[in-house]
């Protein structure tokens, strides 16, 4: 059997397990580019038409010289925010009538309802600065409903800044994917967290979801790994290399400062909040091996978990429950993924084969995300890659194809998206997609930047 | 003459007005906002020739960066952002080059192998316990994935053991470490298992486990950069540290 012959038989079982898989996710099918590539993208959702959004951009209301600059940065979030949503169709803009509404009486309907635009929905609205301030009008029209147009009509004043610009694009963009998006919040104010080496040193750093406004959190001076921020965004806890060995810290995001976290002994990495930020989930060496341990947000309470006598990392809890655990274990050689009940009991083994890391549980706790390098071993050139688990039927399915060492995936707040670093540009950077493999694109290009963690909200 | 270049003047225009408009027509979404225009990286790369010398003589020191404003070496300090230098250092030495520029930092290292001489006779100066223990303490290897002590180790172990049995005054550190390969979490895991598995086979040989430090670094500081398998091996290692 040749090469072409086993990649058509693996596709074949590669797309059977997908529709099992994939059909859950209510995520929309979005056709691959058309360049040459031996793997199959698909998703669920095939066939589902999704609503046509037509987003004109937004006008100035008056002559304040401000403007443009605001408009400028509001239209291009709003836009980005909108196409990486993933739950809408923007409708080109070549297709759009010349006069384009800065307010609802400004609407010619037929002009948006049938084709060129033939768009379902209409995001229009207008800015101006005016007394030291920005207010941002917008309206969501159902076009279709002539009678009846207004599904959402919305008004923003803040401080005319570029910031606050973006924030407000990122506000309305959340209220129309919420609406149209099946009543799941959108993630255009959400956060990640990431590790960057941008100053010499390995740090935690913060940024929009988009990859804008990124700022460092912690000064350690020395090597800072694994951030994770609680259930509520008000701590950030993280591992870093301190004077008595890798302990956990805790950094508090409304004090701006680290605060105190018990010193546990050995080597401690990789914490976990469970989702009520009542407990975390890490991995000790101070008893030896490295093993699960859990314990209260506060460090108190300690209970070790696993008792292999391989070195068990990266735990993550089940997101929607908080009843179960997935984690890493080397136990049986290479490191595979597990699951177990957050008491210890009833260990799972998730993956068959290969090099399994870095599980992270989905917002709907159906899910896992991890790096996997399927193949692995002499004359087996496997690559570290992005995959997708139905924790029930052990089913997986591959997200990244494009080569580089893919790793750390992180779930975005709607589960619609997914966060992980991939060395495919020639160094470790930040790149999210939508959790189908598709609208991926690069977030970090400076220094190199690892272990992204996004907000739980 | 000049009419028709005029005309084919206009009709060139004519033609570029269209192309135009229909590049108009096929304008597509606006890309994301744009991130903030990368500085280029900064290119970092250090050699040293030749890479092993007996003790006592020298070799030479190589380095080249590129968009790099601040550049040191690590036991020289601040250097050129290029250029080459004598070395000739007691001990086997790991250069660690740094490059810090507007677009990020690079590093590169390089190893030099001092082969001590068979047996200084006639030493002038009695050594320090830090200079035997450098001298004589030799690493421990291990295999990929793996923090068991390989049989072919066990004699660097024994050898280990007997001297730091000889000068029970002194404490250390061991570190463990991991190649590139693999992810950063699982490895910090897996070397502090191999660093552990080091410090549990002297304690074994009755080395008192209170003189001996552990801590992993994964693969956070690896002695030697490159991405091949002698380096890797390099990489994998229980390092002993002389504690002061």
């Amino acid at each position: 059997m040749d090469d072409t012959d086993r990649r058509a038989q693996r596709h074949a079982d590669i797309v059977a397990k997908l529709l099992g898989v994939l059909i859950l996710l209510s995520l929309s099918f979005l056709p691959s580019a058309s360049f040459a590539q031996d793997w199959v993208r698909t998703g669920s959702g095939l066939g589902v038409e999704k609503v046509r959004l037509a987003v004109p951009d937004f006008k100035p209301s008056n002559s304040d010289p401000q403007n443009t600059a605001l408009l400028k940065t509001f239209n291009d979030t709003f836009w980005s925010d909108l196409d990486n949503s993933g739950v809408v169709e923007l409708v080109s803009k070549s297709f759009y009538p010349l006069q384009v509404p800065g307010q609802p009486a400004e609407i010619t309907f037929p002009a948006w309802n049938s084709p060129p635009p033939n768009a379902a929905m209409l995001a229009f609205g207008n800015l101006a600065v005016a007394g030291g301030k920005v207010t941002v009008q917008g309206w969501l029209y159902d076009v279709k409903n002539t009678a009846s147009p207004q599904v959402l009509g919305k008004q923003y004043t803040d401080v005319p800044t570029i910031d606050a610009a973006r924030v407000i694009a990122h506000k309305f963009a959340d209220e129309i994917i919420f609406r149209l998006g099946g009543g799941i919040p959108g993630i255009a104010e959400s956060t990640i967290y990431f590790v960057s080496d941008r100053t010499g040193h390995k740090e935690i750093w913060a940024m929009d979801y988009d990859g804008s406004n990124q700022r460092q959190l912690t000064h350690q001076g020395s090597i800072s790994l694994s951030p994770r921020i609680s259930p509520d965004g008000s701590r950030l806890a993280f591992s870093s290399l301190t004077k008595s060995g890798w302990d956990i810290l805790m950094y508090s995001m409304d004090l701006n400062r680290p605060v105190s976290f018990p010193r546990l002994g050995g080597t401690n990495l990789s914490p976990a909040w469970s989702p009520d930020g009542s407990k975390l989930a890490l991995s000790s060496s101070r008893a030896g091996h490295s093993e699960i341990y859990v314990c209260d947000a506060s460090g108190g309470n300690l209970h070790r978990m696993t008792t292999g006598k391989g070195p068990d990392v990266s735990p993550t809890w089940n997101r929607k429950t908080g009843a179960q655990i997935a984690f890493v274990s080397g136990s049986t050689g290479l490191p595979q993924v597990y699951t177990m009940e957050a008491d210890g009991t009833n260990q799972q083994r998730m993956t068959d084969q290969g090099y399994a890391v870095s599980p992270n549980w989905s917002p709907n706790g159906q899910f896992l995300t991890l790096a996997w390098i399927r193949k692995y071993g002499p004359g087996e050139p496997g690559s570290s890659d992005i995959y997708l688990m139905d924790i029930a039927s052990k089913q997986w399915v591959q997200l990244t194809h494009d080569g580089g060492r893919n790793d750390f995936p992180s779930w975005s707040p709607d589960g619609r998206h997914i966060v992980f670093q991939s060395s495919r540009s020639g160094k470790e950077e930040i790149w999210e997609m939508l959790a189908d493999g598709s609208k991926l694109h690069q977030l970090t290009f400076t220094g190199r930047n690892s272990q992204p963690n996004w907000s739980w909200k | 003459m000049r009419r028709q270049s005029l005309k084919v003047l206009a009709t060139v225009a004519a033609l570029a007005a269209i192309m135009m408009l229909g590049a108009c027509h096929k304008k597509t979404a606006p890309a994301p906002p744009p991130p903030p225009p990368p500085a280029p990286s900064p290119t970092a790369s250090i050699s040293v020739s030749p890479d092993t010398i007996d003790k006592g003589q020298s070799a030479t020191l190589t380095w080249q960066t590129s968009n790099a404003t601040d550049v040191s070496i690590d036991g020289i300090g601040a250097v050129q952002p290029s250029g080459s230098q004598q070395v000739s250092p007691a001990d086997s030495a790991t250069y660690h080059l740094v490059a810090k520029g507007a677009g990020g930092t690079q590093e590169a290292t390089a190893r030099l192998t001092v082969t001590q001489p068979p047996a200084p006779a006639a030493a002038t100066t009695s050594p320090t316990d830090e200079d035997l223990f450098g001298q004589t303490v030799k690493d421990i290897y291990f295999d990929y994935d793996k923090s068991d002590i390989r049989t072919d180790q066990q004699a660097a172990v024994q050898a280990d053991a007997q001297f730091l049995t000889q000068h029970s005054n002194i404490s250390f550190t061991i570190e463990g470490h991991c190649d590139e390969r693999g992810s950063t979490e699982y490895n910090l895991a897996l070397g502090d298992q191999r660093a552990s598995s080091v410090k549990n086979a002297l304690a074994a040989v009755g080395i008192s486990a209170s003189r001996i430090k552990t801590i992993s670094y994964g693969k956070e500081k690896p002695f030697c950069m490159e991405s091949n398998e002698s380096c890797w091996q390099q990489n994998r290692r229980g390092h002993f540290v002389y504690q002061k």
